[in-house]
């Protein structure tokens, strides 16, 4: 708190509010007025509920009330195999939801000392790559629509849905692919995959583009989102933000590239993209190079695949050694990881499940304090969270 | 001379005061519901469909051209509802007042030389003035409504309303200007039998010397109307539709036709004021036959009005109220002035 009270956007916050508490006494008698935002309300993704304090249209204090959508996926896990847990976590971040298998697995599989080969590791990567490009383009469709233009949002979901459709022909599962398995993939690739997820591949860049002119070039878009939620990166830092939002604040940090797992970034040559402005556009902007930059991982992991097996030897029923484990990876909304603790039974003794969302939500009373009620829309929409991903 | 003594010239029979009034106030209330259901479909339904890579709706009817009556028929079908804490007689009053701005816009449009509900003198100044009572309606829903979202939508339209009632008016002044009269058939008649600069073969219609004035009418039509740029009156991903929140059935019905008459209605002002109105700049505009094409040309210009109105609809996000504020009194008043004293010096001049 000290860091941050020092910041002169608190600063600014505390003005607004002796000034709202001197308005108060000194000319009408003007209260301020409580403003439920949700849990059922189109800007929280219908289970997050902000309660705001508002001084005419400006924000004194919010704060998010979690917790509508907690279905207990900690305490599940803890009565379910290994294998039982990824149908689970599958529905945690449920827009890229093969990339919450990844890190889950990537824990036990340092438990049980076994290592995918390497095709498996490149197939996992390419589809953890899909999987963050069905999720995001979803939220640069879904910013504008927050914003109050129409038409981006289905477009999004035009191009998304080819996406989706590699991700069913590989996995045969859309939104849960339930293929990532402890020492490989469920399967190999369907043949004729890798061509078309080339093309599909293509489509993103294009819409990439597109949007970059749509949404990004719109004057109206720029006024509504630049120098709107400036996060700092020390405050950022502090309140443990992660992947995009981090990154727009200019803190160069990626798992992929900064993280140990077992992953197959290093054999492929990509940019991590940050932007130093920390404002809701520069969180947009940050997430759409993101996806285009995606798109080119994808292309050079399907162009230098290696042949081989998709599975290590495991056993058929499995064990896993006493001890315990962390594996974190940079997902769609930022860094998601498992920490497993294993009696060496059947079923984890305990895992906890680091998600993005909920360190990113937890920024906002800080972030939404001073601001106006259009900007708290614009704020919630840029940080970009999923409720799953923040109730577990 | 008035649509229905036209139809009573027609019918050679002579038809008494009362009966004409009846059949004026028919037309008018039967031209509210079918511009609202023309815009509603071709421009909401197919067009943004179309927009979006979508088909839109294509079951009720040929292409679906009849889901906005299923639509209709729906919300009459709704309970009435009012909330518990709500004011009941405004609360109940407000779509109706929303709704008569409409219908009062309606009374002065000319579709012809003799087909006009009442030719007033002071037509485009009327028509501006009952405009802007929809902000009553708009205020009383978001009060009435007992809704912390519809009070700040209230509020919002009337601030936006006010903001924009001065540049529409302004760019209008242009036009009054260069024709010289408030009476919008005599600015179709200078239109039709007008010269730019000397040379008179189509006419004048004065988008070509108010090109301004169109640009920012336009833009306060738009915010008129409250759509998107400017639709945080009612803005769904902030404050949930505003003051039509509590409202259903046939009361959002009404707040519904309301809003796609009104865009009717200022696109059939701007094709009066900038497109020549019914005329055409050739033959004699005098002549009946155009009591009978001039709805026909008229339904054409507004169509193509509100396909730039809804383009901007569905094409960009939406502004803050601050920034719309700033738009409408740094710029477009200030753009508006310039115009009036540009026109005021060339018509002083020529």
């Amino acid at each position: 708190m000290t860091a941050v009270g020092a910041d002169q956007r608190q600063q600014m916050a505390y003005v607004a509010t002796q000034a709202a508490d001197a308005r108060l006494n000194v000319e009408i008698e003007t209260e301020g007025m409580t403003l439920n935002i949700g849990p059922q309300h189109p800007a929280t993704h219908g289970t997050l509920r902000l309660v705001a304090r508002l001084d005419g249209e400006q924000v004194v204090e919010a704060e998010p009330i979690m917790g509508y959508m907690h279905r207990g996926y900690e305490k599940l896990a803890e009565v379910r195999t290994y294998p039982q847990v990824t149908t689970l976590i599958n529905r945690i971040d449920w827009l890229g939801s093969f990339a919450n298998e990844v890190p889950f697995i990537l824990a036990a599989e340092k438990l049980m000392e076994v290592e995918a080969p390497p095709r498996a590791q490149w197939i996992r990567t390419a589809l953890f790559e899909l999987s963050r490009i069905a999720n995001i383009t979803l939220f640069l469709g879904d910013m504008a629509v927050q914003l109050g233009a129409l038409t981006p949002v289905f477009m999004a979901f035009r191009d998304r849905e080819f996406v989706l459709n590699q991700i069913e022909a590989a996995t045969g599962g859309r939104f849960h692919p339930n293929f990532d398995r402890i020492g490989g993939l469920k399967d190999d690739l369907p043949q004729g995959w890798i061509d078309d997820t080339k093309q599909v591949m293509e489509k993103i860049r294009d819409f990439c583009d597109e949007f970059e002119e749509l949404v990004l070039g719109n004057e109206i878009f720029q006024a509504r989102s630049r120098g709107i939620g400036i996060v700092p990166p020390a405050v950022g830092l502090a309140y443990g933000l992660s992947g995009a939002n981090i990154r727009a604040s200019g803190v160069d940090w990626d798992l992929r590239r900064d993280g140990h797992e077992a992953l197959a970034y290093d054999q492929v040559d990509w940019k991590v993209w940050t932007h130093p402005d920390g404002d809701s556009f520069a969180r947009y902007w940050v997430r759409l190079q993101e996806t285009r930059e995606a798109t080119h991982i994808v292309d050079q992991l399907l162009d230098g695949l290696p042949s081989g097996p998709i599975m290590a030897k495991v056993p058929r029923i499995i064990k896993v050694p006493a001890g315990e484990a962390y594996a974190a990876t940079e997902n769609p909304l930022g860094e998601m990881g498992y920490y497993i603790v294993s009696k060496g039974d059947l079923v984890p003794f305990r895992v906890k499940i680091r998600s993005a969302s909920f360190s990113n939500i937890s920024i906002t009373p800080w972030l939404l304090k001073g601001v106006y009620v259009p900007d708290i829309i614009t704020i919630l929409a840029s940080l970009y969270f999923i409720l799953g991903d923040i109730d577990r | 001379m008035t649509a229905a003594s036209v139809m009573s010239s027609l019918l050679a029979v002579e038809v008494p005061y009362w009966a004409s009034s009846i059949i004026k106030l028919g037309v008018v209330a039967l031209v509210v519901p079918t511009a609202a259901l023309i815009l509603g479909y071709v421009f909401l339904m197919k067009m943004m469909s179309f927009m979006q890579s979508r088909l839109g709706p294509m079951e009720a009817g040929p292409y679906g051209t009849l889901q906005l009556l299923a639509d209709g028929l729906k919300f009459i079908q709704k309970e009435d509802i009012f909330p518990e804490k709500a004011d009941r007689t405004v609360f109940a009053l407000a779509p109706l007042v929303v709704l008569i701005s409409t219908f009062l816009i309606f009374v002065v449009i000319p579709t012809g030389p003799d087909a006009v509900v009442a030719q007033l003198d002071v037509g485009i100044f009327y028509a501006l003035a009952v405009s802007s009572l929809s902000v009553v309606g708009i205020l009383m829903a978001g009060w009435a409504s007992a809704n912390k979202y519809a009070l700040m939508g209230g509020l919002r339209a009337a601030g936006q309303l006010i903001a924009y009632e001065l540049p529409l008016v302004l760019a209008v002044m242009g036009v009054v200007i260069q024709a010289g009269t408030l009476d919008l058939q005599k600015i179709v008649a200078a239109q039709a039998n007008g010269e730019i600069f000397g040379w008179g073969g189509i006419g004048n219609p004065f988008i070509l010397t108010q090109f301004v004035g169109f640009f920012i009418f336009l833009v306060a039509v738009q915010a008129e109307t409250t759509q998107p740029p400017f639709d945080m009156p009612v803005a769904e991903s902030e404050i949930v539709g505003g003051y039509q929140v509590e409202y259903t059935g046939f009361r959002f019905l009404f707040f519904f036709m309301g809003e796609f008459g009104t865009a009717f209605a200022f696109g059939a002002l701007a094709s009066v004021l900038f497109l020549g109105g019914w005329a055409l700049p050739w033959g004699d505009i005098t002549h009946w036959g155009f009591n009978i094409a001039g709805p026909v040309i008229m339904l054409v210009k507004i169509m193509a009005v509100s396909a730039l109105i809804f383009w901007f609809r569905f094409t960009y996000p939406r502004l803050r109220e601050d920034q719309l504020q700033r738009l409408a009194w740094k710029f477009l008043i200030p753009l508006s002035l310039v115009n009036i004293v540009v026109t005021g010096v060339f018509k002083v001049v020529l």
